[in-house]
């Protein structure tokens, strides 16, 4: 049973939920203030002076720069694999019947529930079996073990909405199958599939564990920080690529989240 | 070719699904411009008939021609065929007019013809000016008229219609059967209609097929079919005919034989007749419906409303002509 939406909750529990929120978020807020210290070695409590120098002193670091075009190229390749094949699988799934159809389902939203080390582990002594050597393309392997998940969730659940006669009754008006796709299915799993393809593509871009299992030498921008942090050297400048980070992951997850929303209502006023 | 073309024909076609026969060597012959009726429960195999016209399904052997032209291997977008199907399965994306344009936009018309088109394909289905609506905004009566002008507006050889009225309520539903009775005559395309109610098939068809698990057990025009069903299932299914017994018609008819009767051949007599007891009653407006026990025999008879009918429990006479008990083919 619902309350009454008009009765206030207790103090108590507002208080209370009003700390949980402080909680999660203050410390964020924190790594925001500390991109304008002047303290460069130490993250010290007030901090004793603002600058905006770090910005530019970021926006002058070549490593600052390589690590973010990697992670970026490595999010965008991950994800444009991770559409392709988990909008197949989720169309194969959800289309037919056929021997091991749940296994497969199964199987392919293991690596999500896997722990991230475990996957890192397995992929990296994998790699060393086949002897791949570590490069850009066995963190985008890495990281598209993940991304697919994304799609494939994001995916099916459309599918299953989409009813199958809708394919029937293209192919019924004269449409071949390139022309149901294009006109019928995609339409219909655009959205889901922009809000899977943006979550997948936040998830890589702060992935850590599975990428320091399948990384060679090159650091994508999470890599560069946790490396950055051992250092004290120009602190601040960790803070400055931290918003970033928060910025890029966190606007592409905002949109998804109106995109499935606003999808959701279409799909179900259709039916 | 032969002069005497045949729309859609079925010869011995089967669809099994493993040991599952879903159709099992059906012959069809369903002629130009009729409106034929696949009848039968769920399960009879009458919806694969239907996927296997449209090309959904293909058969596991047998030969189907569509128009003197084999359709096996054919893809459905290779077909002169369209379907109305059963959740009318309109594009929710698209507007009404771009739906029932949708198959003139596949083969390329260009868009201001493609939208006259539509617009007086949705006047046939008299549904003008609703092309700009979405189909969620559409009742059921409506989305169903849609369909209809979907598929109409490429102009089919064959329609396909698959339970398209079982969605609807009973008013809906008859006015629906006279509307769709008279636009088949109208454009003359051929019709073939699947249901489980037999009441729609004998009102509409021009003739039907009575399925029961996979076979076709009797084809013939509604009266054929409703008088003299060849069979037990075929009168039981259709107008839920009395089926009876050898020894109740050799005591009752004379001839020898399991045999139907239809209840309302059956009648009440004041003085002479068979000797029955009345143990229900249900009343259905026009007439009532009555369970009749003769001796060890179960039989049903509808009377006109109206009629004084004596207590449930009351001694009874009956009769019937003799003319009126059926001989059927199926003699177990």
């Amino acid at each position: 049973m619902r309350s009454d939406r008009n009765q206030s909750a207790p103090v108590g529990l507002k208080i209370a939920a009003a700390a949980g929120l402080l909680f999660l978020h203050l410390p964020i807020l924190l790594i925001f203030v500390y991109a304008f210290t002047t303290e460069e070695r130490t993250y010290q409590w007030p901090p004793p002076g603002f600058t905006l120098k770090w910005f530019a002193v970021t926006w002058n670091r070549p490593d600052v720069w390589e690590a973010l075009i990697l992670s970026v190229k490595v999010a965008s390749i991950s994800t444009v694999i991770a559409l392709v094949l988990g909008t197949l699988c989720a169309a194969a799934v959800s289309g037919s019947r056929f021997f091991g159809r749940e296994a497969i389902s199964l199987l392919v939203i293991l690596p999500i529930a896997l722990p991230g080390i475990i996957t890192g582990i397995a992929l990296r002594s994998a790699f060393s079996l086949a002897e791949i050597p570590f490069s850009f393309w066995t963190i985008i392997l890495g990281h598209a073990t993940f991304c697919v998940v994304i799609v494939y969730n994001n995916a099916i659940a459309r599918f299953r909405r989409t009813s199958g006669s809708l394919m029937e009754a293209s192919m019924d008006l004269g449409a071949d199958g390139f022309q149901t796709f294009r006109y019928v299915i995609l339409p219909n799993i655009g959205t889901a599939l922009l809000a899977g393809g943006m979550l997948a593509f936040a998830l890589s871009f702060d992935e850590v564990i599975v990428t320091t299992f399948t990384a060679g030498q090159q650091q994508t921008l999470p890599i560069w920080m946790l490396e950055e942090l051992v250092r004290p050297r120009q602190r601040p400048v960790t803070n400055v690529v931290a918003m970033v980070v928060v910025i890029v992951t966190f606007l592409p997850i905002l949109v998804a989240y109106y995109l499935t929303r606003d999808g959701d209502q279409v799909a179900g006023g259709g039916k | 070719m032969t002069h005497h073309m045949t729309a859609v024909s079925f010869q011995k076609v089967s669809r099994h699904f493993g040991a599952v026969r879903a159709v099992d060597e059906v012959d069809l012959e369903i002629r130009p411009g009729e409106f034929f009726a696949m009848l039968g429960p769920s399960g009879s195999g009458k919806t694969t008939c239907l996927r296997l016209i449209a090309g959904f399904d293909q058969p596991t052997a047998g030969h189907i021609e569509i128009f003197g032209e084999t359709a096996e291997g054919v893809p459905p977008y290779r077909r002169n065929v369209n379907t109305v199907f059963q959740d009318y399965a309109l594009f929710p994306h698209l507007n009404v007019a771009d739906n029932v344009a949708y198959g003139l936009m596949v083969r390329g018309v260009p868009r201001a013809e493609r939208m006259r088109e539509a617009a007086s394909a949705l006047e046939l289905v008299k549904l003008p000016g609703y092309g700009a609506r979405k189909p969620s905004q559409l009742s059921g009566g409506q989305r169903q008229r849609v369909a209809l002008a979907r598929a109409l507006v490429n102009r089919p050889k064959v329609l396909l219609l698959d339970e398209p009225l079982g969605a609807l309520d009973l008013k809906l539903r008859e006015q629906m059967q006279e509307e769709l009775k008279s636009l088949q005559k109208a454009l003359g395309v051929t019709f073939v209609f699947v249901t489980h109610d037999q009441g729609e098939a004998l009102s509409m068809a021009d003739r039907i097929a009575v399925f029961s698990e996979g076979r076709v057990m009797q084809v013939g025009t509604p009266e054929e079919i409703y008088k003299r069903p060849r069979s037990r299932f075929v009168a039981d299914f259709v107008g839920s005919s009395n089926v009876l017994p050898p020894d109740f018609v050799a005591r009752h008819g004379g001839a020898v034989g399991w045999a139907s009767l239809r209840p309302e051949a059956v009648r009440l007599s004041e003085h002479e007749g068979i000797g029955a007891t009345i143990v229900s009653r249900s009343f259905l407006g026009a007439s009532t419906r009555l369970s009749l026990m003769v001796g060890g025999q179960r039989l049903h008879a509808t009377v006109p409303a109206g009629t004084s009918l004596p207590d449930d429990g009351s001694p009874v006479r009956l009769a019937f002509d003799r003319a009126d008990l059926h001989l059927l083919d199926d003699q177990p």
